[in-house]
């Protein structure tokens, strides 16, 4: 029997970004952030307001941004990912992200898409990459779509198929924590329902981590809900107390539609 | 009262508009024009000396009539393959570096090197494969012309290559990465595949770019009247043949000096043509 634990899968001690002399998250002190294993935490505020920069960090995207800094920590496990020694290809395959604008990789297959994490790194056992495929297709609800396609060019799906391809890719590697920067932001109605249900069944295996700015989102789909604004971290705690007592008198009125 | 009749300000703006359009179209046609002055000079005189001969047969001495400039064409396609081989793995790689590493601290020199390098003059860069190639192998060559050919491409490549690189989506290279790839590994199976039409397309036009050129060629390669595909022997190509001819007293050379031209023009034509369908294709 599991037992329902609420334990603590990674956090952020003090963190801040900078972007030159600009700070981009952890205004007034660095954010002090759990996100708990198996569990869908949303990241809400306005736009600017540090909540993609606070996730960026979590799986070191930063270190390709010449001018961003990132000071404090982020312990994954308890370790901390930007300790010296810590190969930040390491931690983002434990640490898998996706992203706003769905990103299929215009010259593979749809096959080679989602198995691309895969393949790139020397797998070459095919019976282990069918296999891979067609769970990371049936985990993000696509597999009945393309099973018959899955060697024609991945260009030829709907955004809203590609983004679940790209969710499809992210699951293949299979990372224990999934960060989502607004996957929805660029779908229709539909594509948004079929990700939101797909969060839902994806937690029981990975930790979800997601940007968005559709509280309505976020009160659908997440557990926890942290409140971000101006690069601070306003207020963090159960999805359900955010959006119906929060402490914060920003919070209240961001949530009650005041501005945002 | 408000009208829907042109105004006198409005007028203006589109009598203004007619003017620049009237310049534009009047440059452009200019610009054809010499182009087509060019090419119909050209064809007329050197149309009759165009044969089967002309590419099937080397050239022949002065007063003998008939023969061609196979030597000449083969010579030129040897040469610039060659030097496009030598040129492409460091084009590519300073193009790689420049667009994909753009905080790496060698760039600013790159690029600067790169820049020098596209504006030297050509001639330069025969000085340059004259004194590393030509004085420790004892003779012109082909292959010192190809290494001509080749330092005046590594430029053109690296500048063409940082160009369509920087092109692709940093979307494409931050999934990569986000999926636990090494940065080398993602600019290898994700960012050049995903820009190859335009990587072939920049590889052509610096192959079209350097056949066409004879200056570099003058003390390498050097020129040869037979047929040489020995690359360690002096080579002919058309550049430097059409400038042989063309300064000698011979009419007969003077003709196929402007048919070699012609050839050239559409060796240079088809590789543009080339470049254009596999930017389409790929």
């Amino acid at each position: 029997m599991v037992k329902e634990a609420v334990d603590v899968h990674m956090e952020s001690k003090n963190l801040v970004v900078r972007y030159g002399s600009r700070v981009g998250v952890g205004v007034g002190g660095g954010v002090n952030l759990p996100l708990y294993r198996h569990k869908v935490t949303a990241l809400i505020g306005p736009s600017g307001c540090g909540k993609t920069t606070f996730l960026r960090a979590l799986n070191r995207m930063h270190d390709l941004t010449p001018i961003a800094r990132v000071e404090g920590e982020v312990l994954l496990d308890g370790e901390n990912i930007y300790a010296s020694g810590v190969d930040p290809v390491l931690v983002r395959r434990r640490v898998g992200m996706v992203f706003q604008k769905p990103t299929a990789f215009p010259t593979m297959s749809i096959y080679d898409n989602v198995a691309a994490g895969l393949k790139l790194v020397g797998i070459r056992d095919k019976r282990r990459l069918d296999e891979a495929v067609e769970r990371a297709l049936r985990g993000a609800a696509l597999w009945d779509e393309v099973k018959d396609r899955l060697r024609t060019p991945a260009s030829g799906l709907s955004g809203g198929q590609q983004q679940r391809l790209t969710i499809a890719r992210a699951l293949a590697v299979e990372p224990e924590v999934l960060l989502m920067d607004e996957p929805t932001a660029s779908l229709d109605p539909i594509s948004t329902q079929a990700i939101e249900d797909l969060l839902l069944s994806l937690k029981e295996q990975v930790t979800i981590v997601i940007v968005t700015h559709n509280m309505q989102q976020a009160a659908r789909v997440s557990d926890y809900t942290a409140f971000f604004l101006n690069g601070e971290m306003v207020e963090f705690g159960p999805t359900e107390t955010i959006f119906t007592r929060p402490k914060d008198l920003r919070t209240e009125a961001y949530i009650t539609g005041r501005f945002g | 009262m408000k009208t829907l009749e042109k105004d006198l300000a409005l007028r203006r703006r589109y009598r203004a508009e007619r003017f620049m359009m009237g310049l534009v179209a009047l440059g452009t046609l200019l610009a054809f024009l010499i182009l087509f002055l060019v090419l119909a000079y050209a064809l007329a005189q050197g149309v009759g000396a165009l044969n089967l001969d002309f590419f099937l047969k080397d050239m022949r001495p002065p007063g003998e009539s008939g023969g061609g400039l196979r030597q000449a064409i083969v010579g030129t396609l040897i040469v610039d393959g060659l030097g496009l081989l030598i040129a492409l793995p460091f084009g590519l790689a300073a193009g790689v570096l420049l667009a994909e590493y753009p905080d790496h601290p060698v760039n600013p020199y790159l690029r600067l090197l790169s820049d020098t390098l596209n504006g030297m003059p050509a001639i330069l860069f025969g000085l340059l494969a004259f004194v590393l190639i030509v004085k420790p192998m004892g003779g012109f060559s082909g292959l010192s012309g190809a290494f001509a050919l080749g330092f005046l491409m590594i430029p053109i490549l690296a500048r063409s290559t940082e160009g369509v690189l920087s092109l692709v989506p940093k979307e494409i290279r931050e999934a990569g990465l986000a999926l636990g790839l090494p940065r080398w590994r993602v600019i290898l199976s994700l960012v050049l595949p995903t820009a190859r039409a335009g990587l072939i397309t920049g590889v052509l036009l610096a192959f079209a770019r350097a056949a066409g050129e004879a200056a570099p060629l003058l003390f390498t390669a050097f020129g040869s009247p037979l047929l040489e595909l020995n690359p360690l022997k002096p080579m002919d190509t058309l550049p430097l043949r059409l400038f042989a001819f063309a300064i000698s007293p011979y009419e007969d050379w003077h003709r196929q000096a402007w048919a070699a031209g012609l050839v050239l023009f559409g060796l240079i034509t088809l590789t543009s043509l080339l470049a254009r369908w596999a930017s389409r294709r790929f």
